[in-house]
Order: C-alpha cells, then structure tokens, then sequence
C-alpha cells in the first residue's frame, strides 16, 4: 500500500514538473507579456491541485475501508461505518497543506466501542500518510449520544499517543489495522 | 519592528516523536526529550555548531512527555507517560537519576519547578495538579494534591517570582493557586475561562503581570492582572488579585497551538502550531495595557514537516529560540531584526 502511494506521489510530482516545463516554454515563445503566462499557470496548478485533492481521497478511503469491525468479523466498509463521502479533504495551498475530515457512522448510538474505530482510523491513516496531512476525525452528527466527548478524545495527539503505549489497547488496534495477506 | 526567524541547526538524534525541550538556565545546553523514551542534553553553540552532549536513558517506561530545568541547573524534572517523574542531577560531572517520584495514577503531562528550586508541580491525566517539597537528599515530599480540574491536565507554569502555580487543561480552563498563608493549605485562587477547546500551554511575561494561552480553539489570549482597588475598577473577589482576557488572537493559526513561550528578554511571543509553523507576536507600539494589540511579525511555514510540539526561548541569549516536533527533529531557531 505504501508502495503504491508513494509512486503514485511520484507519478504526480513528475507530472507538475512536466507542467511547469509546458508552461516555461509557452511563456518564453509568447513575448506579448507576462500577464497571460502568469494566469495559465495558476490555473493549471489548480486543476493539478483538484486532481492531486480527489486522489488524496481516493487514497485515503483505500486506507480506512478494509480496517475490520473490533467486535464483528467484517469491515467498516461492510457495516458501512465508513464510506466514500464521508472523506473530505481540503487543500491549504498557502500553508502546503492538505486537512482530511473523515466522519464515521457508528453501528448503534450507545457504541462502546466508537472511540476505538476512531483510533483506529486514526492510525492507519498516519502510518500509511504522514507529511502534510493533517487529520480530523468526526462522528456523524447525531449518530452518538457522547459525540463530542469522543471527537476530542480521539482528535488529542497526546490522548491518542498515549493509548497506543498501552499494551492491551494497542493490541486491538494492531488487530483491527492489520491487512489480510 | 518587523523580523524574520532563520533556522541555524537541525539536532537530529530521537527517533518518532520529540515532545519538549527546556534551555539550561545558562543558556548554553538544551534538553530535549519524546517517544523513543530518552532525553538528550545538546551544547548549544552559535551558528550550526551545537553537538549532543549526552544520552539519558533507562529512566522511563514509556514517552517523556515533559522536561524541566531547576533554575539553579543542577536539576532536572522529566515527567512520563509510565506515570512517574525521575530527578537527574549533575554530579562529579555525570548526569544521574536520583529520585524516581511515584503517585501519579496515569500519564504525567507536565513539569515544573518554583522560581526559588523549593517546589515541583507535575499534572496528569488523573485531573489533579501534585505539589513536591523538595527538600536535602533528594528527599520529595508531596504537600498539596489539587483537583480544581474536571479533567486531563496538559501544563503546568510557575509565576516567575512568586510562588504562584497555573494549570492548563482539556476542561479548557486554566486554574491558578496559592499556598494559604493562614493554614498553609494550597488552594485555587482563580480560574481563566475563555477558550473553547484544550488549553495546551501558557506562559508568564517577565513581570509575571501577563498570561498568555495557546488552545486547541486555534487562538491564543492574553491575561493582564488585576489587584483589588485597581483604577481600572474591575472587580476582584476574594482580595487576592485576578487575571482578566484583555485580548483574543485569532485567524492565524489553522490547527491546535501546543506551546506557547514569552521571552523575558525580548517580550516576543512564540508559538508552535500544528498547521508546522512557528509565529512571532509582538505588542504593538502604543498599545493600551488594557486592550493590547498584537501583530504577528514573523511566520515560518513548514518550520518542521510535522506537527510543531514546543517552543521554548532561550534565557540568556537574545532571539534564540528552540522548537520540536512530530518529525522527529530539534531545531534552533534566530530572530533577526530587519
């Protein structure tokens, strides 16, 4: 999996240079003046920007849809605890950022065990992606009675630190992240 | 006044995550510690010439969340995910764990020590906030265990001259205390209620007359004290003094701000971001005391490749700033002025 999105990644950053090459040459043949030539790289990077954003978020459903259930032998894809729109990413261009939003439905509103699919959403996605991407995980609204409780918990670094150094916890975690050979 | 922050050096050595740093009171060594369970002592010199010193290992279980310089550098505090803090201490020139302080019921977050070296504060995730007495031979005797807070504590700061102690929390608050002088009982004498999320850090203007918060609400306010009878007619209870929000910086940072430093030598503001900034503020010019303003005269995007998880200024030299983070990586920082 990590091969497979780091060449991808390449495949996008040879992709921008062979742009960027287009654009050079556009600009160097077109003397009339630089404004144009200015205006078409923006608008090229942003198309390149949206492409780059869908494929994030392809990338990043791969990730969560096989994760299995901590009580059920199915995934969350199965139990449609998580699914395609509830990825969301947006682009931070100034900061060369990309936030993805990722919301689950857990099975029942009481679930004990939502904040455990939390993190381990949660630490598939930082395993596999870690550079500029920064992840918030939610809760679909009104889908548990302690939504906002849980949100906090599994969206503090320190918490969720913390619990992986927890031997019995991380066990589970490992189990429910594990991929199938 | 505008300036621009340069990086000098990049300490490579931890592996995973590096979460604090604290300068010796001198000036001339960093502490750094994180995930991989060790601290690391660097020499600090100028330019890119700073070199690890030395490795302390085998204290802890678990992450070192916390490290902390006593203000006489003969100590330091290191505080831990396994739910103790060890005391090493300098002597015949080797660093050597002499006190192991065990009461903490989960991870400990933070570390401190008073300004005159006779008192630690430790916080943990069990909500209280412990005050040691430290007395000869490294003898570390609990006086005070508080629970003003509802929940996990992350921070806890001493006034830089009086023996007042503050406590950031996920309860959003900060929570302020005294030791009676009548019965000698430490108590809450204030809470700071404004953010709306996690306080994760603070700290004190040289004076001790200021506060400054950093949230997971992605701003960071200011307090400015108040005694009883101030001109200014805001109200005090209890006749001690109370720290009121005077200002709310907002629309800069895009991501929790985990640390936050006020440097005594300079009064610039710090903060480390997990948008993997690091912002300058500076009071502007002409800025009432009791509505100040701030600009934002230095941002250093991508500072590291990761989250952003303390900022600490150096004591001693001017415009120095230290920084560490997810990636990994220690940095030194310089403030030059344009």
């Amino acid at each position: 999996m990590i091969l497979t999105i780091s060449s991808l990644l390449m495949m996008f950053a040879n992709l921008m240079q062979q742009t960027k090459k287009i654009i050079q040459e556009k600009y160097l043949k077109n003397d009339s003046g630089n404004t144009t030539a200015t205006m078409i790289e923006i608008d090229t990077t942003d198309e390149q920007l949206e492409e780059k954003t869908q494929e994030l978020k392809d990338q990043i459903f791969d990730i969560i849809r096989t994760i299995k259930d901590p009580e059920k032998p199915a995934t969350l894809e199965d139990l449609n605890v998580v699914y395609e729109n509830g990825v969301e990413v947006i682009n931070q261009r100034s900061l060369k950022l990309y936030t993805v939003r990722i919301e689950f439905n857990p099975t029942v509103p009481h679930c004990s065990l939502a904040t455990l699919i939390g993190l381990s959403i949660r630490i598939k996605v930082i395993r596999s992606i870690l550079e500029n991407v920064k992840l918030d995980i939610y809760i679909k609204e009104g889908a548990h009675t302690t939504e906002e409780e849980i949100n906090k918990q599994i969206n503090d670094k320190e918490r969720v630190a913390a619990a992986m150094e927890n031997p019995s916890l991380r066990d589970v975690v490992e189990k429910c992240i594990k991929e199938e050979e | 006044m505008t300036g621009k922050l340069k990086a000098i050096c990049t300490l490579k050595g931890h592996t995973g995550i590096v979460w604090n740093t604290s300068w010796h009171p001198k000036g001339l060594m960093l502490a750094s510690c994180g995930e991989d369970k060790t601290i690391r002592l660097w020499n600090y010199k100028d330019g890119d010439k700073s070199t690890l010193k030395c490795l302390l290992a085998d204290g802890h279980q678990r992450t070192v969340r916390a490290i902390a310089w006593s203000h006489c550098g003969q100590s330091l505090a290191s505080a831990s995910f396994d739910a103790t803090i060890a005391i090493w201490d300098y002597k015949s020139g080797q660093f050597e764990c002499n006190a192991t302080l065990e009461g903490h019921e989960n991870e400990v977050k933070s570390v401190a020590w008073s300004r005159s070296g006779s008192m630690l504060a430790t916080c943990s995730r069990d909500k209280s906030v412990w005050v040691w007495e430290v007395w000869e031979d490294n003898e570390y005797e609990c006086a005070a265990v508080l629970n003003a807070h509802s929940q996990d504590v992350k921070k806890v700061v001493w006034h830089p001259h009086e023996d007042i102690l503050a406590s950031a929390s996920y309860d959003n608050n900060v929570k302020l205390y005294m030791e009676d002088a009548s019965d000698k009982e430490w108590t809450c004498v204030g809470t700071l209620s404004s953010h709306t999320s996690t306080v994760w850090s603070l700290a004190f203007d040289k004076t001790g007359d200021r506060i400054v918060t950093s949230s997971d609400d992605r701003t960071l306010k200011i307090w400015q004290k108040y005694l009883p009878g101030n001109p200014e007619g805001i109200s005090v209870k209890d006749g001690n003094f109370v720290y009121k929000c005077v200002c709310t910086i907002s629309g800069f940072h895009t991501r929790p701000i985990y640390d936050v430093t006020w440097c005594h030598l300079t009064d610039l503001i710090a903060t480390a971001c997990g948008d993997n900034s690091i912002r300058i503020f500076k009071e502007e010019d002409l800025s009432d005391r009791n509505q100040p303003s701030f600009s934002c005269i230095s941002h250093v995007n991508e500072a590291h490749l990761q989250d952003i998880n303390s900022v600490q200024w150096n004591p001693v030299v001017k415009g120095v700033l230290a920084s560490c983070s997810d990636d990994g990586m220690v940095k030194i920082w310089k403030m030059e002025s344009t």
